[in-house]
């Protein structure tokens, strides 16, 4: 009976379009677009999938997901618990709500020790709003666990797991010893989509709210500092191809590529 | 006192050495050096010597059968060994299957920080300024680390490889490994992806979006990536439908690419298609709608159903590379 620990953050709609995307640069902090409501941070509903995955071959597996953040986060949490997920998580603590990757790690790595009774720890092989990818490896370091990064399929059998693992050119089958983690990439496929019985089920389901106090740890201290974030200058000058026919608009653009020395 | 750089370069399969291994030694050598080059594999000592081409003055070669396959139980003691050798006040790694494993693990071990997928590096007062995209290209960050080492891991392309010139001191060690210290097994491998250049590798990549409105139309795409030499790529609408390969996809949730020339065929230019292509200076692009968002990210714009197009425009490629 394998109990598999996800790790979900909630994330700006990265579908948001561009033009809406802005920073307050004296804050060094995203200004959320107006009615655009926060999603999962998809890699991490596709380690949720792949929990899933598991626990069809494995009814009687427990999946917990564990999710540090503030109150918004919850409803990550429920969405998750809606896909299928068994229980919830949520730490909630004003003193971490600044935790750069390496705190939210440490953060992460103290809830997996207090939760004590765990086989495997999917992460999203990064978030989709820092792109940063540390958090799932530096539990494992922090935990002395085995990890696999960027797996499109994991498999479960007992005392090991079997994980295909993205390459540039393929991917390599990769076995670890459990407890281990691993982290997911989007190659393993489509996370599925809550049903409406399903997410009334997920409203049943008790999200526990725990803080630094009840992990027994103080606030990790940060690693990095943001010094800055900005909109950079991607504009670039567009030559829009005129010609009268189809032909003559082939023929300036192979010429200008040419002339670019780039074909 | 920490001093210098470390770089861990990189050697392709084949045995020769990896592009980023000198986009680093030239990143380094601008931060201030001294560089030192670490190199990690199985028979791999032949090539030590070019790694040292491009401003390292010395080279730590560790040759052993356990290194042949990337694995992180292998690599990061060795690594962290290196590291407490060398001293360097920063680590500079590649944004690759390797990098991306190691960099966060050994930044963990050695208890700093590491900033990944930068695509600047610079140095003020000691400090390391790693600047990097986030929110999939939309925004950058400037980051310092607190820790020391300062580590970062480098886009792959995002800087400039010095020529060839100069040595260095090349310095062999055992990898002091034992087969019982990694904890994974490499049980077998399989190549995914169509015969030819890899999308990370390809100077040119062509680009199918849900315009081309098929799988049919990618052998179009196909015969001109072949013309020129590239790979093709997809959005991830193209990939949902199974209309090509996943592995193929470009993104926010896919791969990100740095060629010199992206052709986008039928890409309407989402921002979760622009994060994998946020880097390449030259983008050409054909779409039907003259409002398509993609133009205003490219160099040359071509307002044309891109079936009449393609094929025209493919006669005229071959017309201008036979000369």
């Amino acid at each position: 009976m394998p109990n598999i620990i996800c790790f979900a953050k909630q994330v700006p709609d990265p579908e948001t379009p561009a033009s809406q995307f802005k920073v307050d640069e004296a804050a060094n902090k995203i200004v959320p677009a107006p009615g655009v409501q926060p999603v999962p941070s998809q890699f991490d509903t596709i380690a949720v999938e792949g929990a899933l995955r598991i626990k069809d071959n494995h009814p009687d597996s427990i999946i917990t997901i564990v999710s540090l953040g503030p109150d918004p986060f919850r409803d990550t949490i429920k969405h998750c618990l809606a896909m299928g997920a068994d229980e919830g998580i949520h730490i909630n603590d004003p003193a971490v709500n600044d935790a750069d990757h390496w705190a939210t790690a440490e953060v992460l790595a103290a809830a997996v020790q207090k939760l004590g009774d765990y086989d495997l720890i999917l992460a999203g092989r990064q978030s989709v709003d820092w792109d940063i990818g540390v958090v799932g490896s530096t539990v494992a370091e922090i935990l002395g666990l085995p990890v696999v990064t960027i797996a499109k399929q994991i498999d479960y059998a007992g005392d090991k797991v079997t994980v295909e693992r993205v390459l540039m050119d393929g991917f390599e089958t990769v076995e670890a010893p459990t407890p281990c983690v691993v982290t997911v990439s989007n190659e393993l496929g489509e996370p599925r989509y809550p049903q409406l019985r399903q997410i009334m089920q997920a409203a049943k389901k008790e999200v526990k709210a725990w803080t630094l106090a009840d992990l027994g740890i103080e606030a990790p201290q940060n690693r990095v500092n943001l010094e800055a974030l900005y909109i950079p200058d991607t504009s670039v000058e567009t030559e829009v191809i005129e010609g009268e026919t189809a032909q003559e608009k082939a023929a300036i653009l192979a010429q200008r590529l040419s002339d670019a020395k780039l074909i | 006192m920490p001093n210098g750089v470390l770089i861990f370069g990189e050697t392709t399969e084949d045995g020769k050495l990896a592009g980023i291994t000198a986009e680093l030694s030239g990143a380094a050598a601008a931060l201030g050096g001294p560089v030192t080059c670490a190199l990690l594999g199985a028979g791999i000592e032949g090539i030590a010597a070019d790694a040292g081409q491009y401003g390292a003055a010395k080279v730590i070669v560790v040759d052993d059968p356990l290194l042949k396959d990337y694995q992180g139980d292998a690599y990061l003691p060795v690594a962290e060994r290196i590291v407490s050798d060398v001293d360097p006040a920063v680590i500079l790694l590649g944004q690759t299957m390797i990098g991306r494993d190691l960099a966060p693990r050994l930044a963990q071990r050695l208890g700093t920080a590491v900033a990944m997928d930068c695509v600047a590096v610079s140095m003020e007062n000691d400090k390391l300024l790693a600047e990097r995209p986030c929110y999939g290209g939309a925004a950058r960050a400037r980051y310092t680390i607190n820790g020391t080492p300062q580590i970062a891991t480098v886009r792959v392309k995002a800087l400039e490889a010095p020529a060839a010139s100069g040595s260095a001191e090349v310095v062999k060690q055992d990898a002091g490994l034992t087969a019982d210290q990694i904890r994974t097994t490499i049980t077998g491998r399989k190549k995914e992806e169509a015969e030819g250049i890899r999308l990370e590798d390809a100077t040119v990549v062509v680009g199918g979006g849900r315009g081309i409105g098929g799988p049919e139309g990618f052998q179009q795409l196909e015969e001109l990536a072949g013309i020129l030499v590239g790979a093709v790529g997809t959005s991830r609408a193209v990939c949902d439908l199974g209309w090509y390969p996943v592995a193929t996809q470009i993104g926010l949730t896919g791969k990100i690419v740095t060629p010199d020339l992206y052709i986008a065929i039928g890409i309407s230019g989402a921002s979760q298609h622009m994060a994998g292509i946020s880097s390449v200076k030259n983008i050409a692009s054909i779409n039907k709608d003259a409002d398509a968002s993609i133009f205003k990210s490219s160099r040359w714009a071509v307002v044309n159903d891109w079936k009449e197009f393609v094929p025209l425009f493919l006669e005229e490629v071959k017309k201008v590379k036979a000369g």
